[in-house]
């Protein structure tokens, strides 16, 4: 049966550095021997959400966002401040045993155990979930055939390439069958032909009715992967629909980012009164969003109207409806930022 | 209590030292037995020390390697799998409280200090040559001192390794290590210090002293040292306290 995955108002306060559980993010605290209080960064901040059993869910947001820490506390990697989190009915802190046995956990970064040979790993690691001896056999060469990994079975991980390392990783997340498998920014530092295998392998396993948590920057992935996405910021969730769903709620779909020699309040007035435009927003001056339900066809009018007001238009970037644009929307920023 | 994960956890350490075996034996003997060659045979030998020295620096010796074992055993691991490799990782997401992860570290580390331990015994009869004087009268009480030196030899392993970074491995041997080697009574005995009397007392803070002194009491009572009692009683002392500080931090480490 599949399991669920539930959050209710987590917060996370570091008062040091984020350690390595929570990955992502660098910000130190003052300088050694000041008398300063060390910073306080809130990582989380009443976070809530409900992952539905069999689903493939995303977190979206940029480095920084709280994502990895939303899935360490989740994985029992990381204490919250406040709040509650639940796999199936089990109570993450007050249960660890129990929610260890359904999870598995894909890191940010490869963590293997570099004393073992890439079969040993799997071995092992079935092991610490008690499985049988001949079980775990068949299981860690099914896996290892699965990922393209037979042929280096018996070599040690030291040497292995990025691509081949995140292989290994999921095929020990997965050595156990767990029921809520996580992946903390799986595709980062892949090449798009393993990106392409990772995704079907992700969707294999969620098709045997497995829930499946991922984080992500690229929208590519989270538009291509999830059932549901959360977009997170700030330790927040500021919009959580189907990838499609969230799309739509872009006013007007398209972006135009412009800017203009001289950027007068009349400009953007006459802006907002051009045909499908939806939202004219300026950025401190330096440049100005339009959101509308139009492209390219629009800059010629733009271009006209710019003259007419006294500012020329001097840089246009247009891009089609996308969780970018979404992301844009609601936070001013850019998912790069 | 999940054993079949603490089973496969000490399972791998075995793996893993089997498999860096004849690394492990340099790394564990060749200092001891270097010290043994050059101050047991050479020195005793050309007539610099009394003959006897090479029965009083035995224990010493096997006190060092043990220490030096055990903590090397769990602290330099924990170092790098928590800061460098994280290799430790999985092993936090194996359905046990992680506290039994660290007291696996430390029965693996406390099995590594025993067998050096023992293996310094005969290797360093064979070096020093006829004259050792090694007399085991109570075997109860020199299991008890291996296992209490082994403990707390791992123990302070664990608690050294979780709170020590990377960048300060060499300090931890130049600043802690080797002073409290050279002042824990390991290549003379406690009551050497008699002219030394202020010293004699601070020397007691320094569990190697209790290893030391302990290991002398049970293979060379001849010569004089603390009370075998005594030196139970502080090593149980160091043991309990460097375990509760040691799992502190290893919980501090592991959770964020």
């Amino acid at each position: 049966m599949a399991v669920g995955v539930r959050t209710q108002d987590l917060r996370k306060i570091y008062s040091s550095a984020p350690p390595m559980a929570a990955g992502g993010f660098v910000a130190r605290g003052s300088a050694k021997g000041s008398k300063q209080p060390k910073p306080q960064i809130t990582a989380l901040d009443g976070l809530s959400l409900e992952i539905q059993p069999g689903e493939i869910f995303g977190l979206l947001g940029p480095n920084g966002a709280g994502k990895s820490t939303t899935v360490g506390v989740l994985t029992t990697r990381v204490r919250p401040t406040s709040g509650q989190a639940w796999i199936g009915p089990h109570d993450v802190w007050k249960e660890q045993a129990e929610v260890k046995h359904l999870i598995g956990v894909v890191p940010q970064r490869p963590n293997h155990d570099f004393s073992l040979t890439a079969r040993e790993i799997l071995i092992f690691h079935a092991a610490y979930f008690g499985m049988g001896s001949k079980e775990r056999n068949e299981r860690a060469d099914s896996l290892l055939e699965k990922f393209k990994l037979t042929d280096r079975a018996n070599q040690m991980v030291r040497g292995f390439s990025g691509g081949m390392m995140q292989r290994l990783s999921i095929a020990r997340a997965m050595m156990h069958d767990p029921k809520v498998l996580f992946l903390d920014e799986p595709s980062a530092g892949l090449d798009p032909q393993t990106r392409i295998l990772l995704w079907d392998i992700i969707r294999d396993y969620n098709r045997e009715g497995k829930t499946i948590l991922l984080t992500t920057h690229y929208m590519e992935e989270a538009d291509a992967l999830c059932h549901r996405l959360a977009i997170v910021d700030h330790g927040k969730i500021i919009a959580l629909d189907t990838p499609h769903q969230l799309k739509a709620s872009i006013p007007g779909g398209y972006l135009l980012r412009l800017r203009f020699g001289n950027q007068t309040p009349e400009l953007l007035q006459r802006l907002q009164s051009l045909a499908g435009v939806r939202e004219v927003r300026s950025n401190d001056g330096t440049g100005t969003d339009v959101y509308a339900d139009r492209g390219g066809s629009l800059i010629p009018e733009i271009a006209a109207v710019a003259v007419s007001a006294g500012g020329e238009l001097s840089d246009v970037h247009i891009s089609e409806p996308s969780l970018e644009n979404l992301f844009l929307h609601h936070t001013g920023r850019s998912l790069r930022d | 209590m999940n054993w079949k994960a603490f089973g496969a956890m000490l399972a791998r350490d075995a793996h893993v030292a089997r498999r860096n075996a004849i690394q492990l034996f340099f790394q564990t003997f060749l200092q001891p037995l270097l010290f043994v060659f050059i101050f047991g045979r050479v020195m005793v030998g050309s007539g610099y020390m009394p003959p006897q020295y090479k029965s009083l620096l035995l224990p010493g010796i096997i006190a060092i390697s043990m220490v030096f074992t055990g903590i090397w055993a769990v602290a330099m691991p924990l170092i790098a799998e928590f800061q460098w490799t994280r290799e430790i990782e999985d092993r936090l997401l194996a359905p046990i409280d992680i506290r039994w992860i660290a007291i696996e570290k430390v029965l693996a580390g406390m099995i590594q200090a025993a067998v050096a331990g023992l293996v310094v015994i005969p290797l360093a009869w064979l070096v020093l040559g006829r004259g050792v004087g090694l007399s085991v009268q109570s075997p109860v009480e020199f299991i008890a001192i291996v296992l209490l030196v082994s403990a707390f030899s791992a123990c302070g392993g664990l608690a050294l390794g979780c709170s020590m970074n990377q960048q300060h491995i060499g300090l931890m041997f130049s600043m802690l290590l080797t002073p409290m080697i050279f002042f824990g009574c390991t290549y003379y005995p406690w009551s050497a210090l008699d002219k030394f009397p202020i010293l004699q007392k601070a020397v007691l803070i320094n569990p190697i002293v209790y290893a030391s002194e302990g290991m002398r009491g049970t293979l060379v009572p001849q010569f004089p040292h603390l009370s075998t009692l005594a030196t139970l009683a502080a090593l149980l002392f160091f043991d309990v306290v460097l375990l509760v500080v040691g799992l502190r931090q290893f919980d501090k480490k592991a959770i964020s």
